[in-house]
């Protein structure tokens, strides 16, 4: 076991914990006689003050748990989708990882590669599993089996420069319909301003214009329907409108230079530097993009305002559906029971209300949603709790493949390069090979 | 295997003579080392080699996604599915492209300056050194600076357009022109090799074939056609070579650059492999494309070693 101590330096944590760690191994005389677990905990965390918040919480547990070495390791969110499969099979899989259910961890958990948390969570009469949103649950359980560790939700929706807006003379309370939008959208480019800042690079930023898009026009039936492929499929009318949609909001150009190579760090940047006046962008926005600003200080708090996606006129959705977020920490077949203690200690009520309160999450622990200090997420988590319906990222609901065809079919819609048609026959086709 | 022995032995003329006098002793001699020297290579090429290509061309006819074994046959499915996929035509095109770059720019461009810097003239070394710099960078490295240089907002290029007062274009972001971008980082990343094998190809052209020729009252182009080029001849070919089976495995250059994008049009086949393979977990079809890359790679080096190598 010396190895493990060896690996010490190597993380990134604080030197006390560090210190404490030598400190022990030097009272427990040999190394061997101190036995020590090491839990591997994969994220993607890229703001220092949010993986900082979770270096304090393991610290506090390997102090009332000395026996247990939690090891933080960050994989970039492109890279960790792309090297998950296979590792997940590797002898180097983490303990427990990022997940944001859907239809990857179910494909994941057909694999076998997950641990079956249900009976752990379910135990003492479901003492664990009560302690968390029920709807947050249920988006991790396939089949009646539950394989991952509720941590957040969330919800997409847009954010607006406040000063920019002003500016232009746009505002945003009255942006109410997709139409509405589009006005705003053209008002900001007649006063010069970029209206919206967009990751053409990473597509899966754009997609989310089209699944609101969907959601607004076709509503839950029809979006269930295609996904079940009932029906009409993807080739609903709803749908090909949703994508002529995205195809006028393309043809404005409403997006900054050289969107179509921007990543999402970079796009945040973009918002973050005053550069574009709108972003559709997830409940953490504000942290986000004052990390990825030029200056490191992005927008003022104050100078950034929300709206819910509009509702499209005639369309079968509800302005109270919200596309989202729903996050969980995955936990690998072989993975020590200590990685199930820990997880349930940092998804605990106190833990998760201190994330909150750091600005980092919209919990999924029951009774932490007191924590949310800041304004913005505040209205996140409320427009969250008064979800008529909330939907799963699409690229993550439909699975690796049809998903990523979902975020290629966006851009060439949004550029022009194919048909709403085409777009959805695609998708279709897709689909239909899984 | 036999064959490889012989060539090892031939350097020696004496041990070649040894072995025409006394054939049965020199088996004798071979055996050992057969036996301590064949496995241990005949196993890695076959764990690492041999198994990987067969193993893939089995995925090829699975839709499989990575995870256990591969059950559900679809035939030659994904063949048709590739063939059938305008992103794999790109790539496809786009492979062709940078071969043709590589054979029409970067080549001529590596002699030339070969040309100037074969000879020991004052600064000949320095020169050598700085234009090789680039292909000893690693390509990821090289990838990202140039995505900086390239950067429309605060890159190299935004900043020369404002300096001229033009609009800065975008151009990685642009779908016409990024490939054009990508191969001018080809050529850069690896015209310093090639120009390398030339100078090594051109200090052992005989000088007294050029004097002659000077004396004959030839010109420098002349000499450089009829003299130089000739002797050159089977550097040139296996620099084509390299330049061939390089640009068909592009991918570490392109990955930070482009990531294959916009709209896939800096897609090469192998970024194609990974995007649309790996990252999409359909290793049935990842496999197909490793199936035609290996095809391709296979028929063109062996055809160009039989055409063109042949007495080299």
């Amino acid at each position: 076991m010396i190895h493990l101590y060896g690996k010490a330096p190597l993380r990134a944590r604080n030197l006390s914990a560090l210190v404490a760690a030598t400190g022990l191994a030097f009272l427990s005389g040999t190394g061997a006689s101190a036995a020590q677990t090491v839990v591997k905990w994969l994220h993607l965390e890229t703001v220092p003050s949010y993986v900082k918040v979770w270096e304090d919480i393991a610290a506090k547990y390997e102090a009332a748990h000395p026996d247990v070495d939690i090891q933080l390791q960050f994989l970039d969110n492109e890279a960790f989708k792309a090297k998950l499969p296979t590792l997940l099979q590797s002898e180097d899989a983490p303990d427990f990882f990022y997940s944001w259910g859907g239809g990857v961890l179910k494909q994941q958990s057909e694999t076998g590669t997950l641990m079956d948390l249900s009976d752990a969570m379910n135990a003492d009469g479901g003492a664990w599993v009560k302690t968390y949103n029920p709807a947050a649950v249920k988006g991790f359980t396939f089949n009646e089996k539950i394989f991952a560790v509720p941590y957040k939700m969330g919800t997409v929706s847009f954010f607006y420069n406040k000063a920019l807006f002003d500016k232009a003379g746009v505002k945003a309370e009255g942006i109410k319909t997709w139409d509405n939008f589009i006005e705003a959208v053209k008002t900001l480019k007649a006063a010069g301003i970029t209206p919206i800042a967009g990751g053409g690079g990473d597509k899966w930023p754009l997609h989310f214009y089209w699944s609101y898009l969907v959601m607004r026009n076709g509503g839950q039936e029809v979006f269930s329907a295609a996904k079940n492929k009932e029906g009409e499929g993807f080739l609903d009318p709803a749908i090909i409108k949703a994508g002529e949609q995205l195809a006028e909001l393309g043809k404005l150009e409403p997006f900054q230079g050289g969107y179509l190579g921007a990543t999402w760090p970079q796009t945040l940047g973009v918002f973050g530097d005053g550069k574009a006046a709108i972003i559709l962008s997830f409940e953490n926005t504000e942290a986000n993009q004052r990390t990825q600003s030029g200056d490191g200080k992005g927008l003022a708090s104050d100078n950034i305002g929300r709206f819910a996606f509009p509702v499209v006129e005639g369309g079968a959705g509800a302005a109270t559906d919200t596309l989202g977020g729903l996050n969980g920490w995955a936990v690998t077949r072989k993975a020590p029971p200590q990685a199930l203690d820990f997880l349930r200690y940092l998804t605990d009520k106190d833990n998760e209300r201190i994330q909150a309160a750091a600005g980092m999450i919209i919990p999924a622990a029951l009774g932490a949603e007191d924590g949310i200090a800041d304004p913005l997420m505040r209205a996140s988590a409320d427009q969250l709790a008064a979800s008529t319906w909330h939907q799963n990222y699409f690229d993550q609901d439909l699975g690796p493949a049809v998903g990523r065809v979902v975020n290629d079919v966006t851009i060439e819609i949004l550029t022009g390069q194919m048909s709403p048609e085409e777009g959805a026959q695609m998708i279709q086709d897709a689909l239909e090979l899984e | 295997m036999t064959d490889a022995t012989a060539t090892m032995r031939a350097p020696s003329a004496t041990v070649a003579a040894r072995k025409t006098r006394y054939r049965s002793p020199a088996v004798r001699g071979r055996l050992p080392v057969l036996l301590f020297f064949l496995p241990p290579a005949l196993l890695l090429f076959t764990l690492f080699v041999i198994l990987p290509m067969g193993e893939a061309a089995w995925y090829s006819l699975y839709r499989w996604n990575g995870y256990g074994a591969p059950e559900h046959f679809i035939g030659l499915r994904n063949f048709e599915v590739l063939f059938n996929n305008a992103a794999f035509s790109r790539a496809l095109i786009n492979n062709g492209l940078i071969i043709l770059t590589s054979l029409l720019l970067q080549i001529p461009l590596a002699i030339w300056l070969a040309t100037m810097l074969a000879h020991r003239i004052k600064g000949a070394v320095t020169f050598r050194l700085i234009f090789f710099l680039p292909y000893v960078l690693a390509d990821v490295a090289a990838g990202l600076i140039w995505r900086f240089v390239y950067d429309g907002d605060y890159g190299l290029f935004a900043a020369i357009s404002g300096f001229f007062g033009v609009v800065t274009p975008y151009v990685l972001a642009d779908k016409n022109l990024a490939i054009y971008a990508v191969l001018a980082v080809v050529i850069w990343k690896y015209f310093g090799f090639h120009m390398m094998l030339f100078i090594a190809g051109l200090q052992a052209v005989d000088k007294n074939v050029l004097e002659a020729a000077e004396i004959d009252g030839a010109t420098g182009w002349q000499k450089f056609r009829y003299v130089t080029l000739p002797l050159l001849g089977s550097t040139v070919r296996i620099s084509v070579f390299f330049a061939i089976i390089g640009s068909l495995q592009l991918f570490d250059l392109i990955m930070p650059l482009t990531g294959g994008g916009p709209l896939n049009a800096t897609q090469t086949m192998v970024t194609f492999l990974y995007t649309y393979g790996v990252t999409r977990m359909q290793v049935g079809l990842g496999s197909a494309v490793g199936v035609i890359l290996f095809v391709i790679c296979v028929t063109l080096a062996f055809g160009y070693k039989r055409i063109f190598m042949r007495h080299d």
